[in-house]
């Protein structure tokens, strides 16, 4: 039905098995939708978030996102920059993964926001002093970045590259991906950074407060570190689900083990300066203010030391020996364990500086704020998760998302669809490596 | 965190709160929530979303009768300064719009209601817990808006609002000052809603800069002390006990810890 759009030498599951596929989570992100409407027009008392709880679950998916996204700008980085080639093999799929978590960010945070009509303050009447204002302009600015990467991905659509302005646009673009990157690379360095400072800079919070170099609390580099290390441990999480929805090898091993072993180093160093971060604020910082580390994880059994032990040993340091070891991250299941378990590691450190921040009292006659997200939350938060499978689903079904998936998986000419056109000349870096 | 011209007289408005007078009898937010057109609803039991400029909160010692003791803490906002009273104050600094600002001129945190675009952000910095954010559309029970105070605007929903240490009192006051030509205020031509209505003369409320204002006196009294004096947001409200518990039981202790050690930050 659709063959004439889906890209040539590849095969793809019946129509109806894809629409059923879209319609499901169409009726997912539908029911997302109509709670966002509900927020948007009955405002915020439609959420359980309260006066204490002021940022809370959405904050947090909101920052879970951009991190896990982290694996597009810098798998771009170490592909544009650095120059590691054969990354080129899967920075299409961290491009569109990218996309999805941006794109979903700036719409939970215009769901978030009491006055929606009047998000653009934020911008207009921009307070530079502000660690959000930081997160605002480098988040949108980033956002048109990946927008500009993924559109050549969508120009070599096989009916969309026929048409030669289309695919001259695309493969001028490709020559000047490496500027986007770069640019990329440097606004995420920002907002991922700045996004650990709105934490880091709440002095009146001993939980969430960190020193810092100049006018950056140490949150703002681990969160730029953080995101770096572990975002591509999602770009190569999603991509062993879609290996294993496919039931096809997308990309090389050797392509997976080069971004494993790259991701696995970074959380490593990521894990000693995380340590020493959480000494310091432990035994200096947070003494000071008149806290012991115990009291920050003592009252209930929600917010326990268990968390820690989930964020920075389960979630950290376990992934970091598992793909430095090139026997062990070559084994699949134990690749599959550490990427996953970094992705985990990551929300936990999200959602500790998020949510326990709120939860933990300040003044001493305060009590500790529980909190339990309401549907119209959980289901806003499902929403980007509907989306992203759908804009996921349509881009590999019709777009050449993985380069290498041609040759990983030839297809028996004698069931190959018929051509129908003659295959266009594509000048585009993702040609099938020989 | 804008300055004001150099030739206009800086004042430093504050309130130093007795808390052995403090009766807990809740007139001062009456009183407030009167004087600011405060929004509450048919149903106020779920006290983390009822909006309370100023809220009492109850301690006690912890001992059983008859050493048990009890001492009330009225939580107006602090007005905090930040270490050098510059204006850093925790929920100033954060505000990505400057929708709440730090003004040099009274030493007030304002709060820019039309410019609050709602991201809470300013309420998660604060850790008095003195902002509030509206979650529903304000309504008041029939007839009831007409006796609301014209001199202040009422929040829309998805705003956040804390007391401004009835500003537009100041604003009324420095009108009349400037039609008599005065530049100054006296100290009884600028006092809050709280202040007026504290019926055991707990709330006293002046310029901490001006030797003539009573708070100025106060706040050097050797039983004066501030809440979260450790984390050195500069409030601008002082409370006074003589009892030492309550003084202990308004900062965080590690255990065994002096609380002396915290007083070196006082001023």
């Amino acid at each position: 039905m659709d063959s004439a759009l889906i890209p040539k030498g590849v095969k793809r599951c019946p129509f109806w098995q894809f629409a059923l596929f879209i319609g499901i989570s169409g009726l997912i992100a539908l029911w997302g939708v109509y709670a966002m409407f509900l927020c948007w027009f009955k405002a915020l008392n439609q959420t359980n978030m309260n006066d204490y709880y002021g940022f809370a679950l959405w904050i947090w998916a909101d920052l879970a996102v951009i991190a896990l996204g982290g694996g597009a700008f810098f798998s771009g980085f170490l592909k544009y920059i650095v120059g590691k080639d054969e990354l080129k093999n899967i920075i299409n799929y961290a491009v569109l993964i990218g996309f999805i978590c941006y794109s979903s960010a700036l719409l939970i945070l215009a769901i978030d926001i009491g006055q929606p009509l009047r998000g653009w303050f934020i911008f207009w009447h921009a307070n530079v002093h502000s660690m959000l204002t930081e997160v605002a302009f480098c988040l949108s600015c980033y956002f048109a970045v990946l927008t500009i990467e993924y559109i050549p991905l969508i120009l070599e659509n096989r009916q969309i590259d026929k048409v030669p302005f289309f695919h001259n646009l695309s493969h001028n673009m490709h020559e000047i991906m490496g500027v986007f990157a770069a640019t990329g690379a440097f606004l995420s360095f920002f907002h991922q950074g700045s996004l650990g400072g709105v934490a880091g800079v709440l002095y009146g919070r001993p939980f969430a407060y960190r020193e810092g170099l100049f006018i950056w609390p140490w949150t703002f580099f681990l969160f730029t570190w953080s995101a770096a290390a572990f975002g591509p441990c999602f770009t190569l999480s999603l991509t062993k689900l879609m290996e294993k929805v496919t039931g096809k090898k997308l990309v090389k091993d050797n392509v997976i083990d080069l971004l494993a072993k790259i991701s696995g180093w970074m959380i490593f160093t990521y894990m000693i300066a995380k340590l020493i971060d959480t000494w310091y604020w432990g035994a200096v910082l947070a003494p000071q203010a008149g806290f012991t580390f115990a009291d920050f994880y003592s009252n209930n059994a929600f917010y326990g030391k268990w968390i820690v032990i989930l964020e920075l040993v389960l979630g950290g340091i376990v992934p970091a020996l598992i793909l430095t070891n090139r026997s062990m991250r070559q084994n699949s299941q134990l690749l599959t364990l550490a990427v996953v378990l970094g992705c985990i590691g990551v929300c936990t450190n999200r959602w500790v500086m998020v949510c326990q921040v709120m939860a933990v009292p300040v003044l001493p006659f305060e009590q500790w704020q529980l909190y339990i997200p309401s549907w119209q939350e959980v289901a806003t938060t499902i929403l980007p998760v509907a989306y992203g499978a759908i804009l996921i689903g349509i881009s590999y079904r019709y777009l050449p998302v993985f380069p290498q998936e041609r040759e990983l998986n030839p297809i028996d000419c004698m069931h190959a669809e018929p051509l129908q056109d003659s295959p266009p000349v594509i000048a585009m870096p993702q040609t099938v490596a020989a | 965190m804008k300055h004001s011209s150099t030739h206009q007289k800086t004042n430093k408005y504050g309130m130093v709160i007795d808390l052995d007078k403090c009766t807990g009898c809740g007139s001062c937010m009456v009183a407030c929530m009167a004087e600011n057109n405060v929004p509450f609803r048919k149903d106020e039991t779920d006290k983390t979303k009822s909006i309370t400029w100023m809220r009492v909160y109850k301690i006690n010692n912890g001992k059983s009768f008859p050493e048990t003791d009890i001492c009330y803490i009225p939580r107006p906002c602090m007005q905090c300064g930040g270490v050098h009273d510059d204006g850093h104050s925790p929920c100033v600094s954060v505000c990505p719009a400057v929708a709440t600002d730090y003004s040099q001129e009274t030493g007030i945190v304002s709060q820019i209601y039309t410019r609050c675009f709602g991201c809470r952000y300013c309420m998660a910095a604060c850790p008095y817990h003195a902002r509030y954010f509206n979650w529903w559309d304000p309504i008041w029970p029939e007839g009831m808006e007409r006796s609301l105070s014209p001199d202040v605007s009422p929040r829309m929903r998805g705003v956040v609002e804390k007391c401004s240490f009835c500003f537009h009192r100041y604003q009324l006051a420095k009108n009349k000052a400037f039609v008599e030509g005065r530049e100054t205020l006296k100290e009884d031509e600028y006092q809050t809603s709280c202040t007026d209505a504290c019926p055991s003369g707990a709330i006293t409320f002046g310029d901490l800069n001006d030797p003539t204002h009573a708070v100025y006196t106060l706040k050097q009294n050797k039983h004066a002390f501030r809440l979260l004096e450790r984390l050195k947001t500069n409030p601008k409200v002082y409370y006074l006990s003589t009892r030492s518990w309550v003084r202990e039981a308004c900062d965080n202790y590690i255990k065994g810890e002096m609380p002396q050690i915290a007083a070196a930050h006082h001023h």
